[in-house]
């Protein structure tokens, strides 16, 4: 099998089949005929999913099996997932991978939540159906552990942020992972504790690690550094990882300010639009921020004495086209608001509604 | 109401202007086509106004059928394109060959390419469909393409001076272009342009006849020669050494056969193209006229400016439904299926504010066309018959 694969990968990937593919690439041929095929381009096929909680933003766990062409992931990364809605659009969102460290074409899971404003996640959770296909991007991210691996570590995570700590206590007992792990997480209530069985099953075992499962809204403490002094004494000199909301975040750093041993990960969540100009417009890649006029994004960022290529300045040619990394804007032609991350505009005709950040 | 200009300049047949009930005919500067039409600057927003609503309704209604639609044309592509390279293998078939390949290629050019360099199809977020990641099957690089054609030529629609699509630098196509002995080559240098389209298209981007005029230096180019010449490379390499060279003893019928399809293709890009603007009545404009110009005064000329040609269902899929230049003109970021759909509409308002609506089967636009290449080849102004313009705006623009 292994042989075969990596034979078909050679052909695949090779510069004479590319070009005569040229200008479309292999891909854009080989998903005609089936979309588990790819030299390139990393998709996946959903092979199951199963409901972790079924609280009112229910979590379920999507198994996906990836194309050859996925590189693996390491525990703690991160995946970007394209998903058509209606047949028409592409959504693309990240989630955290939960499965233990993946190599080349084998299969990984996400554990995800159903947010209310979520298209991708609440499709994903309550819709999907095994079988169909999603685009991903290949493992991002920095949130791993380090090598060689300390023989003490600290896992702090709060609601859905369990899912790269989770994905790492996997990898280490896996791999047979001699040291000791403190592993807190904090859940609303009992029934929004994802993975309640195998975190049941992982604190009984003789393994190394201690599980603390809190839930404050059935009467358990919030997190302090006492609560942190109780489980693990010695925590300000353990290698830390902490994933969750940002509110447990803020206080976590707060607790480890003056120690160099906490490593943190969070999704902020989307600026809402105030329907105002107000708010920041950042130029990510100039460094520049500057005050929100209501102007185009173009205009503003020509105010800011930057030069971004531009056409018509009406909307027609996509010369200025620029990818709008986060908030909302206005088309000041359809009035049409999107708050989608990671959207190419047209910086001509879109107006940003209150905080902003465009890549230019 | 009083009398509109145009029935003094132009042939007195066309229907009065709505427009001109407004009460506004002293706004009215009959040196400028919109005054020859007899619209002041507030019909004209109005008309803007019409076609705004239409834009809005059509972005509104995207989805399901137009990704499927696009993807449909997509796979057909494909299929023609893997057909015609497999027929290559089976000698007798090489005239079948040459027919799928060539079908791929202006399926891939015109209703593919064009439509999605355009940004038409964006909004799904597909990275095989989206302006900035396209690459279409042809010499020029789509990146230098989008340049002088989704800007330059779609901002600045038949403005003589301004939009290089007239003539393409090497054709005299406007009366208003003056007359030099060169022109006489007119009807031969429309012939080369027509074998060799997509290399004309490709040379396009190295204005080469600004450099001539002194208004862009040679070094300006520099930056587009690299990509130029991979381009160049790529495509030959493909259709002119490894596609021939894999059929190998039947090397030269698949080179030839190649060759053919891309002729095929040149040949009919180039016919679909100038009935799209060339044709008789078409209107151009001057650089005064269209400065500082109104959202409704640039969507009276992106009409005016442009012509259709009529037929059925697959010949429309075949010009990648610039068929419709009129409707592609007036909204070149929606997906060109849409354009019939919005036809009638856009005729009917046309009819409202008495503009012409320039349609008509092949024959007709190409007859005019080549009528009109023949005739600039000479020296001499506008025709004096129907549909003549004012003396006047040709004075001015002298």
């Amino acid at each position: 099998m292994a042989p075969t694969r990596s034979l078909a990968r050679a052909v695949l990937g090779s510069r004479t089949l590319a070009a005569l593919t040229a200008p479309h690439g292999v891909d854009r041929y080989l998903e005609l005929v089936n979309p588990m095929w790819a030299a390139r381009e990393v998709r996946a096929r959903v092979v199951s999913i199963e409901r972790e909680t079924h609280t009112p933003n229910p979590v379920a766990t999507v198994t996906l099996q990836p194309t050859s062409t996925w590189e693996g992931h390491r525990a703690g990364q991160h995946v970007q997932v394209g998903l058509e809605l209606d047949g028409a659009r592409r959504y693309t969102r990240v989630f955290t991978i939960s499965s233990a460290a993946s190599g080349p074409g084998e299969r990984f899971t996400l554990t995800i939540r159903a947010n209310d404003e979520g298209t991708v996640s609440s499709y994903l959770v309550e819709k999907a159906r095994p079988g169909q296909i999603l685009h991903l991007s290949q493992a991002l991210g920095e949130f791993v552990l380090p090598d060689p691996l300390p023989s003490r570590l600290v896992f702090l995570s709060g609601g859905s942020g369990i899912t790269p700590v989770m994905a790492m206590t996997r990898t280490l007992l896996r791999d047979g992972y001699d040291g000791a792990i403190t592993f807190l997480h904090y859940a609303q209530t009992p029934a929004h504790q994802i993975y309640r069985d195998e975190l049941a099953a992982l604190g009984a075992a003789d393994n190394g690690v201690d599980v603390h499962l809190v839930h404050p809204e059935a009467g358990g403490e919030f997190f302090s550094p006492a609560a942190l002094d109780r489980i693990a004494p010695d925590w300000p000199d353990v290698d830390t990882y902490a994933c969750g909301p940002a509110g447990l975040i803020e206080q976590v750093q707060a607790a480890y300010a003056g120690t160099d041993r906490l490593r943190v990960e969070y999704f902020k969540t989307p600026a809402v639009a105030t329907g105002e100009a107000g708010g920041t417009v950042a130029f990510t890649r100039a460094g520049e921020q500057a005050a929100n006029s209501g102007a185009t994004l173009l205009e503003q960022a020509e105010a800011a004495g930057l030069r971004p290529e531009f056409g018509c300045r009406m909307g027609i040619c996509f010369s200025c086209t620029a990818r709008k990394s986060e908030g909302t804007i206005r088309n000041v032609l359809t009035g049409e608001e999107s708050s989608l991350p990671d959207e190419d505009v047209r910086i001509c005709v879109s107006a940003p509604v209150g905080d902003c950040a465009v890549e230019l | 109401m009083t009398v509109t200009p145009i029935n003094q300049t132009g042939s007195g047949t066309r229907p009065k202007a709505a427009a001109s009930e407004s009460a506004i005919d002293q706004q009215l500067d009959p040196t400028t086509v919109a005054g020859k039409y007899g619209l002041s600057p507030a019909d004209l927003e109005r008309f803007g106004e019409e076609m705004d609503t239409i834009r809005k309704r059509i972005i509104a209604e995207l989805g399901e059928e137009d990704a499927a639609y696009i993807r449909n044309v997509v796979k057909a592509q494909r299929g023609f394109e893997i057909a015609g390279r497999a027929l290559f293998y089976l000698p007798p078939a090489w005239p079948l060959a040459v027919a799928a390949l060539s079908v791929s290629k202006i399926l891939d050019n015109m209703e593919i390419g064009h439509n999605v360099m355009h940004g038409q199809y964006d909004w799904m977020g597909d990275p095989g469909l989206n302006s900035r990641m396209y690459e279409w099957d042809n010499v020029c690089p789509g990146e230098q393409w989008k340049y002088s054609h989704n800007y330059i030529h779609h901002t600045f629609t038949n403005i003589l001076g301004k939009d290089r699509d007239i003539g393409y630098g090497v054709l005299r196509m406007d009366e208003d272009q003056k007359w030099r002995p060169y022109y006489l080559g007119n009807p031969v240098y429309a012939f080369l342009l027509m074998v060799f389209f997509e290399w004309g298209v490709a040379l396009h981007d190295l204005e080469v006849e600004n450099i001539v005029a002194g208004k862009r230096s040679i070094a300006d180019n520099k930056p587009l020669y690299p990509g130029l010449l991979r381009k160049i490379r790529r495509q030959a390499l493909k259709d002119y050494v490894l596609f021939p060279a894999l059929t190998g003893p039947l090397f030269v019928p698949t080179l030839l056969g190649n060759a053919t399809a891309n002729l095929v293709r040149n040949i009919w890009a180039f016919n679909i193209i100038f009935c799209g603007h060339f044709p008789a009545g078409v209107e151009t404009f001057t650089e005064a006229e269209s400065e500082d110009e109104s959202r409704g005064h640039w969507y009276f000329r992106q009409l005016l400016g442009s012509a259709n040609i009529t037929g059925g269902k697959l010949f429309h899929l075949m010009t990648g439904n610039l068929s419709h230049q009129i409707e592609h003109h007036l909204f070149p970021d929606l997906p060109a299926r849409r354009y019939p759909q919005v036809a009638a509409e856009v005729r009917e308002i046309c009819e409202r504010y008495g503009l012409d609506y320039n349609t008509g089967p092949l024959g007709k636009q190409l007859f005019s066309v080549a009528k009109k290449i023949c005739r600039l080849a000479l020296p001499g102004k506008r025709d004096e018959g129907p549909g003549a313009p004012d003396a006047a705006r040709v004075d001015t623009a002298a």
